[in-house]
């Protein structure tokens, strides 16, 4: 009976994974088509979504470097690792659920993101949580690099990035990442900030600054806040990877 | 190359951590950076043109998107309206 009983939350768990994961899996069509119209070949398109796995990260990294071009390649690596910091705090999380084993530990570092924490730290309890973060983290592996290769090649055959509106979607793919994040009003008012610093910056810096002075703004206002109101509530967990 | 630096740095994030970041601190300042770059990223791929701010085809697109996102659209439906109206806009000679 409580054999039956866990089988059915474990395979639950496992179900849910594989449903996030084919969900987010088609941001990587949209990531593969704008990274190639932004002027980056399939090849290294691949590698980002290989190795950084990353969404928000890797949006980052092909903007920046796209508008700036080579000198901004820093600005894209520090805003890339920056966004990068959270999965570093999930992985805290997800460190007792993964359990000891050096390998198994280095494979679900590189595969702890949003998606599959999300679904490992809604279970309840232990074996379930294992089931669903090993079942949302392959099937997000899989599905985000084999949509990102098609996107690819569909964004190969579109040619000029403007004429699609592909620059729109760039901004509008920021703004979808963003949003689920402005849940108290704390968030809200570091976004205003950072948006109105990069208004102000954008004619008179290089460009990829604006986004690291961002980032300054983060960071100071996460300091001062915690000095000011360290108990606060804190930010619902979630969003894409 | 800049991929790999990336990647090492990532990893890095995995490996140092564990005592460092601990604490509400960190995750306060993680999630706040999070808001902050991806808001700063949205103006600079709306406003950002070499240097400069510009308004064309993509402020609506991103408008379109906002409203959409407010009514919980899902991710691909934001992203394909916002690619339709800038593309619209432009075809229609509208925006540039």
């Amino acid at each position: 009976m409580a054999e039956e009983f866990n089988a059915h939350h474990h395979r639950r768990a496992r179900n849910q994974g594989f449903q996030v994961a084919a969900a987010v899996s088609l941001y990587g069509v949209s990531f593969g088509a704008l990274s190639v119209a932004l002027g980056f070949s399939i090849g290294q398109t691949m590698v980002l979504s290989l190795l950084m796995f990353s969404g928000a990260s890797q949006f980052a990294f092909i903007g920046i470097v796209a508008t700036g071009g080579l000198t901004a390649v820093g600005a894209a690596v520090a805003s890339a690792g920056l966004l990068g910091v959270r999965n570093g705090l999930y992985a805290l999380r997800m460190s007792p659920i993964i359990g000891p084993g050096f390998f198994k530990r280095a494979l679900a570092a590189q595969l702890t993101v949003d998606e599959s924490t999300a679904v490992a730290v809604a279970q309840s309890d232990l074996t379930s949580s294992r089931h669903g973060f090993w079942a949302t983290a392959f099937s997000l592996y899989a599905g985000w690099n084999i949509s990102t290769l098609i996107g690819a090649i569909a964004g190969d055959a579109l040619g000029d990035v403007r004429t699609w509106g592909l620059d729109a979607v760039a901004a509008a793919a920021f703004l979808a990442l963003l949003w689920p994040r402005l849940t108290s009003r704390e968030p809200v008012v570091v976004a205003i900030g950072a948006a109105a610093v990069t208004i102000v910056l954008i004619p008179v810096v290089p460009a990829g600054i604006p986004v690291l002075a961002a980032a300054a703004v983060g960071i100071i206002s996460g300091i001062y806040r915690h000095r000011v109101a360290p108990h606060a509530p804190e930010r619902t967990e979630g969003g894409a990877s | 190359m800049a991929s790999l630096l990336i990647w090492a740095l990532k990893t890095a994030g995995y490996v140092v951590p564990r005592r460092f970041v601990e604490g509400a601190l960190m995750s306060r300042v993680a999630g706040l950076v999070t808001a902050a770059l991806l808001a700063s990223l949205v103006i600079a791929q709306a406003l950002g043109n070499n240097g400069t701010i510009t308004v064309d085809a993509r402020v609506p697109a991103v408008g379109v998107a906002a409203i959409l996102l407010y009514f919980k659209a899902p991710f691909m439906v934001v992203l394909l309206a916002a690619g339709v109206v800038a593309a619209g806009l432009r075809f229609l000679g509208l925006m540039v």
